[in-house]
Order: C-alpha cells, then sequence, then structure tokens
C-alpha cells in the first residue's frame, strides 16, 4: 500500500472507532441536538415579532458554534480516559492522522445537529438559501479543523472547560462573520470564498502543529 | 563511513546526563545509563524517583529538558507498558487490539490478538468493555497492545502492578522468553522478582 493509502487507512480506523465510541456511549450527539434545538426555540420566544431575518441568522450562529463547543469538548474525553491519547501518540502513524480522524469525527456530529438545526431554523424564523447551507458547510469544515486541535490542547491542561472557550471563540470570529455573511448578504459568493480560505489555511495549520500540541 | 557492526552492538537506548523539568520542578537530574541490545535494565528508586519520567522520555511520551538520550530504532520497534492501559475503556479488548494493530501495521493481528489475550486469560472476555474489566485484566490487556506488534525494545512501567499471581506468573514466563532476544527497560518495587534476568541495574534516587 502507498503511504498515502495507509494514511487515510488510519484516518478512517480513527474516526471510525470515534463514531462506534458515540453509538455506545451516547455522550456527545444526543447533547448537541438537544442543544441547538432548545436554543432556537429560546430564540424564537426571545425575540420580538417582525425581527429582521439578518438578526435571526447571527442567531443560528449563535447557536451553531456553542453547540459546536459541546462537542469540541467532549471531542478527547475517550483519549483522556486510560490514557488512549498516549497509545496513539506511540504507534507509528502519522500523528496528524490522530487529529483528522478526530477532525472527521466532530464533522459528522455536527453535520447532524446542522441538519437538524438548519429546518428548525427555516420554521422559526426564516428560509435558508443554498448560499447559506454553502456557508454552514464551509464554518463547520473550518470549526471542526481548528476545534479539534484547540480541544486537544484544552484536553492536556486542567482548566480545559474554561481554556478551549478562551482559545476558540477568538478564531470562530471570522467563520461566524463568514457564515452570516453567506446567509444574509448578496454577495454570499465573497464570503464562501472567504470561509474556504480560513479552512484551507487554519486546516493546514492545525495539520502540521497538531505533533506539537500532543507530547510534552 | 559508518561503521555497521559497531552501530549494531551499540547500545539501544543511551542516555547521558539527562534532566527532566516541569516548570521549576526538577524530576530527573543527571541521569546516565545504556542498554545495550538484548539487555534486561531494571530501574528502581523511591517514589518521586522519576522512574516513570524516565521511561515516558525512552517511549518519547515527553522529552528531555537537558542531557542527550539516543533510542535506536523507531515507534514501530518499541512496546510501552504505562500506570495507564493506554486503551480506550469503551472498547472491547478486540476491538483495542484491532485499532492498534492496524495503526502498528501488524499484518496478522487477528492471531496475534487472539494468541496474546489466549496467552494473558483474556479470551473469554475479549468482547467485553474494558470498562467492566478489574484493574488487573486491565493491566494484563495492556501487556497484550505492548507486546501485539512484536516490539525489540519493550518498556514496561512497574507491570506487576495490580496483576494477581497467575498474572504475574504469565508476565514471568514471557519476560524470560523476551529476556535476551529483546531489550527490556523495567521499572519496579519488587527488584528480586526480576534479578535472574537483569542484566543491568539503575538506582534513581
Amino acid at each position: 500500500m502507498s503511504a498515502l493509502t495507509l494514511y487515510a487507512s488510519d484516518v478512517v480506523a480513527l474516526a471510525r472507532k470515534d463514531l462506534r465510541l458515540e453509538l455506545r456511549a451516547r455522550d456527545t450527539l444526543p447533547a448537541m441536538l438537544l442543544f441547538v434545538l432548545s436554543t432556537l426555540v429560546v430564540f424564537h420566544f426571545a425575540l420580538p415579532t417582525g425581527t429582521a431575518d439578518d438578526a435571526a441568522y447571527g442567531l443560528l450562529w449563535i447557536a451553531l458554534i456553542f453547540t459546536a463547543l459541546l462537542g469540541l469538548a467532549r471531542a478527547w474525553a475517550p483519549e483522556r480516559e486510560g490514557g488512549a491519547l498516549d497509545g496513539l501518540v506511540l504507534a507509528p502513524c502519522d500523528r496528524s492522522a490522530i487529529w483528522l480522524g478526530k477532525t472527521l469525527a466532530v464533522l459528522v456530529f455536527l453535520t447532524a445537529a446542522e441538519l437538524v438545526a438548519l429546518p428548525a431554523f427555516a420554521l422559526f424564523f426564516a428560509p435558508v438559501d443554498l448560499v447559506a447551507v454553502a456557508g454552514v458547510v464551509l464554518a463547520s469544515i473550518g470549526i471542526c479543523a481548528v476545534g479539534s486541535l484547540l480541544a486537544a490542547m484544552a484536553a492536556a491542561s486542567r482548566g480545559r472547560e474554561v481554556i478551549l472557550p478562551l482559545l476558540f471563540l477568538p478564531l470562530a470570529i471570522p467563520l461566524i462573520v463568514g457564515g452570516v455573511g453567506a446567509g444574509i448578504s448578496p454577495e454570499g459568493a465573497t464570503y464562501l470564498t472567504f470561509l474556504g480560505l480560513y479552512d484551507l489555511v487554519f486546516a493546514i495549520l492545525a495539520w502540521a502543529t497538531f505533533e506539537y500540541v500532543i507530547t510534552e | 563511513m559508518i561503521d555497521v557492526a559497531a552501530a549494531a552492538a551499540g547500545p539501544v537506548v543511551l542516555g547521558e546526563g539527562l534532566e527532566k523539568r516541569y516548570g521549576r520542578k526538577r524530576v530527573l537530574r543527571g541521569v546516565s545509563f545504556a542498554v545495550p541490545r538484548g539487555g534486561f535494565l531494571v530501574v528502581t528508586g523511591a517514589n518521586g524517583a522519576g522512574k516513570t519520567t524516565l521511561l515516558r522520555l525512552v517511549a518519547g511520551l515527553a522529552a528531555p529538558t537537558g542531557g542527550v538520550l539516543e533510542v535506536s530504532g523507531d515507534r514501530r520497534d518499541l512496546g510501552f507498558v504505562g500506570h495507564e492501559p493506554l486503551v480506550y475503556q469503551e472498547l472491547t479488548a478486540l476491538e483495542n487490539l484491532e485499532l492498534f494493530g492496524r495503526l502498528y501495521r501488524v499484518a496478522d493481528r487477528r492471531e496475534r490478538s487472539g494468541m496474546l489475550l489466549e496467552r494473558f486469560g483474556l479470551w473469554d472476555a475479549r468482547s467485553d468493555r474494558v470498562s467492566t474489566y478489574s484493574r488487573g485484566m486491565i493491566q494484563r490487556l495492556a501487556l497484550c497492545r505492548a507486546l501485539l506488534h512484536d516490539p525489540a525494545l519493550l518498556v514496561l512501567d512497574e507491570p506487576f502492578t495490580a496483576l494477581d499471581e497467575d498474572g504475574a506468573g504469565v508476565l514471568d514466563m514471557e519476560l524470560s522468553a523476551l529476556a535476551g532476544e529483546r531489550t527490556v527497560m523495567l521499572s519496579t518495587h519488587d527488584p528480586a522478582r526480576v534479578e535472574a534476568l537483569a542484566t543491568d541495574r539503575l538506582v534513581l534516587a
């Protein structure tokens, strides 16, 4: 097998392991689904009638970002228990495969939450067009790529519950700007390009730096 | 030119003046040792002397803050047992060994997993989640994981911890079989147990 095939095989095995763990423990996904849905319901009743769609889109992104944060906070919990992360670090696979596998698994969870959130948003607030959906997809990739790296950093520290939001939220601001812009601006394509560039730059950074994050 | 014969005869693990600090706390200070190919180094010392830190450095799980550490080979050549089992609690023993066997590129991982689980008395519990295991069973699984890829260098941090007499007996036999063929670094509070196998000793103060 070529090096690339082996790398892809490692990534798939690691992501599949996370999905299997979630199917068994159901620690993360149900919490994310309930959170995003209940947040949108609360926003629905909290907003005055006649509030502009622009404001509603902002609230959608608040709900999505904090839902992602909920998932990211749990992302490395299975690796913390029993020192499994050390087991992965010792393995001769490329360490970036550990990050990529985790990113894919978190992306699956976040996508599932968005599949609930977007219809609920359309029901409660405003219709969602294809550009807005593309914005959600691109922003989700960025959220998971950056978030998985930062969650690994936070997982190694004592104050992980505080550190993760402190690290993640500032870096998520461009994603929120891009996501909201794609949803409400007539120049949605510009925002999609911006999100694509963000994903590319931060995915490469996370891929290249992960090894240094997980070793003492 | 590289002298291949000399390189092969050189130590598998060499530490010179090793130092490790965590912030202002110095855990290791000026530790020097060498483990030749096929050697069996027993590391002893009081609690807090730095045994675990030293073995984590050798395993590559931490980097020294001073001194020189050379470990021949790559991660594929190393088997490590630490204070934690390094396995997933919500996977079964077989699933854990399948995952790590894949990451270690073990071609016959199913057969080898089965053989190790049988040898360490875990075959009947192979499909149970690790979270349901006793401490001793978890330690046995940790040993299976460390031996799965047949490593040339075994780094074992107090491997007898939590094992009952049966488990300790199996580990005794494994170590006896590996001694001389594989290079072993082992920390223990009971050096008498491995006295017959030891070729070198390192006492950390």
